[in-house]
């Protein structure tokens, strides 16, 4: 019967016309999961394709500077593509290959994983069409570039509030539309089970790196993990491996805009409430009649009025933390990161900086934080310089 | 009383959707009247949302303008508590999980059977899901509509044995909208329907004109229109009565014609 459930979220809330695709989706998984030949395919693209494992970097400037805990960095930026976006996108492409699908189709927020879509369906020969709101091609005008010249459609949608959200509406449309050869790549740990199970168990790889890497550099686990959450999926990848180890908090950190006393928001947790959207029971930004609200943030990627099931679980346990960083703090932190260590981090990421500048001063010098970068900055670098009062061409 | 078992007790029944408030709530009580006077056996009202994922433009603009003219769901109770005063026809309402699970789904299934909401169509929410609204809806006696796809294929045998009041056939893959052809499949998936239960099955997503309203009728017990009309209803905003009436009246017409030839 009803499958997919973290406590009380999860689920497969969608029409009837995918519920087969969807089905087929969830055996194909659990096949390939324990297929050996799978596996070892993937794990070739990951370390010869996308570079893993990533770095684990000690931030000493940082460390110094905020006095406090000791700060590691965990490089995901490094990636090929610039993004954590591509471990998923890898399994789902090889995994969509191997189910005999020909064509691949995916919502973007700020543009990460529309390229990482567009990149591995390059390398795989599959048909790729993405889909994006308006308000991110204007804002993310270089991903789009990117996207077209690894030979991917990309489609703007100018439905609703034109972004993130109404990109993935678009998308699940348009997989009802064409299902037999199609295989949605959806990018977050969201939507209907089994997306928040296939994505988590392809991002897992993160945080089982910080683990051995962690073991291996200060014979050790970290006290503190922080990561930028919209739908969550690079968070989700750090922390599943920790979850078992109380020792270690987990903190994600969430897109509050111009602030959580604001409409201007996206924190979910700070500000939603519990519906039933894209597939999932979660927590939602929405109004009292469950409306979705017109969610905002700086950040396109983070730009989301929902939040993933398991998330929403670990939050109800208590398992995980999740706070609010407002615009002005990430741009901030945007600015530090690349001053300081070197750095340019997604705008994204820089919400995780963020609080870390809060939090590790308080923190004991022999307690360690690691914070995901999750993506590199270049795509922000214009829309950081406009925001600042700068007018400069991409 | 729940007054579906009269839609399909009139030959084959005429279903005609439309979004409550687009344009404006008194313009949905007007349209509801008039089309059960034109012949509807059934009216389907759309509680706007925001995100109407299994739409197609013509509908999400639709509850787009409902949205903006400040519809919401008390509003829409209130407005058919209002109907019922003067109209018995049968009405479902059609929307998605999340209003009505935000609403709160007991308190929205009990003002169902207060005013008078015979029916309810969730599209977002499938057979392994209907445990979420299912023991409400037999609390209050709305009766919950199960929907198959073109895609169902072996599923339709296990939807088919649980549903209830008529089954929602979906003729087309994607989203709502009006198209050109309509698939041959819908036949077989109707007889596969009627091999495991004696249920009604009607027919929606793409039908818009006479002919196609004729042809689907041959196979099945119930036609379902809805962006033909609230394409008319964007067309002429508040003048739209009439134009819908029109239009409601000849599909109605060559939707029980069929009927008619059979017997």
């Amino acid at each position: 019967m009803s499958k997919g459930h973290y406590g009380i979220h999860g689920g497969q809330y969608i029409p009837e016309t995918l519920m087969n695709a969807i089905i087929e989706l969830e055996e194909a998984y659990n096949y390939y999961q324990n297929d050996p030949g799978f596996q070892e395919e993937l794990a070739e693209l990951l370390h010869n394709y996308a570079g893993r494992p990533s770095l684990l970097y000690y931030a000493a400037k940082m460390t110094r500077d905020l006095n406090g805990a000791k700060i590691y960095l965990k490089r995901e930026d490094l990636n090929h593509t610039g993004s954590h976006k591509i471990n998923n996108v890898l399994g789902q492409v090889l995994l969509a290959k191997r189910m005999g699908k020909t064509r691949v189709i995916a919502e973007t927020g700020a543009g990460q994983h529309g390229v990482a879509t567009a990149t591995a369906a390059a390398l795989m020969g599959m048909e790729c069409e993405i889909f994006m709101g308006k308000e991110d091609t204007d804002r993310q005008k270089l991903n789009v570039y990117r996207m077209e010249l690894l030979g991917a459609r990309v489609h703007t949608v100018t439905s609703g509030t034109q972004t993130l959200k109404d990109a993935v509406n678009e998308t699940m449309r348009q997989w009802a539309a064409r299902v037999a050869d199609t295989h949605y790549v959806l990018g977050s740990v969201m939507g209907p089970h089994p997306f928040p199970m296939i994505v988590r168990d392809f991002q897992r790889v993160i945080g089982r790196e910080v683990k051995e890497q962690m073991l291996e550099k200060e014979g050790r686990l970290p006290d503190v993990l922080l990561a930028c959450v919209g739908g969550g999926s690079n968070a989700m990848g750090l922390f599943y491996d920790f979850i078992e180890e109380p020792g270690v908090r987990l903190i994600g950190c969430e897109a509050a805009g111009c602030g959580i006393n604001t409409a201007e928001t996206a924190a979910t947790i700070a500000t939603g409430t519990e519906g039933i959207f894209h597939g999932m029971k979660s927590y939602f930004c929405q109004d009292q009649y469950g409306q979705i609200a017109p969610v905002y943030s700086i950040s396109a990627g983070l730009d989301y009025p929902g939040i993933g099931p398991e998330h929403a679980n670990l939050y109800d346990t208590g398992r995980a933390e999740y706070v609010p960083v407002t615009d002005d703090e990430s741009v901030e932190a945007f600015e530090y990161l690349s001053w300081t260590e070197g750095i340019i981090p997604a705008i994204e990421s820089a919400h995780a900086v963020a609080y870390a500048r809060k939090l590790a001063p308080m923190m004991a010098k022999d307690q360690i934080m690691v914070i995901n970068l999750s993506g590199r900055g270049d795509k922000d670098v214009a829309a950081i310089a406009r925001y600042r009062g700068e007018q400069i061409d991409e | 009383m729940n007054r579906l078992p009269q839609v399909f007790s009139n030959g084959k029944a005429f279903i005609p959707f439309i979004t409550a408030g687009d344009p404006s709530l008194e313009i949905t009580e007007q349209l509801v009247i008039n089309m059960a006077e034109a012949g509807a056996d059934l009216i389907e009202l759309g509680i706007p949302f925001s995100d109407p994922i299994a739409e197609g433009p013509v509908i999400q603009e639709a509850d787009n303008r409902a949205l903006i003219a400040g519809t919401t769901t008390d509003k829409i109770f209130a407005m058919v508590g209002r109907i019922r005063q003067t109209c018995q026809v049968p009405i479902a309402f059609m929307t998605y999980i999340n209003p009505i699970f935000t609403y709160g789904t007991e308190r929205f299934m009990e003002n169902c059977q207060t005013v008078g909401v015979d029916v309810l169509i969730v599209p977002d929410m499938p057979y392994e899901e209907k445990q979420e609204l299912l023991p409400d809806c037999l609390k209050y006696g709305v009766t919950l509509i199960s929907m198959i796809a073109p895609t169902s294929q072996q599923r339709i045998r296990m939807i088919a044995s649980e549903a209830q009041g008529f089954i929602y056939c979906v003729s087309s893959m994607g989203v709502t909208g009006m198209r050109q052809e309509l698939s041959n499949n819908v036949e077989h998936m109707i007889k596969s329907v009627k091999e495991v239960k004696d249920i009604p099955c009607a027919i929606g997503f793409g039908i818009s004109t006479p002919e196609q309203a004729k042809q689907m009728a041959r196979f099945a017990d119930g036609v379902i229109v809805g962006s033909a009309i609230v394409n008319i209803i964007g067309q002429y905003g508040e003048d739209c009565v009439p134009h819908v009436m029109e239009y409601v009246r000849g599909m109605n017409k060559a939707t029980k014609q069929q009927y008619e030839k059979q017997q």
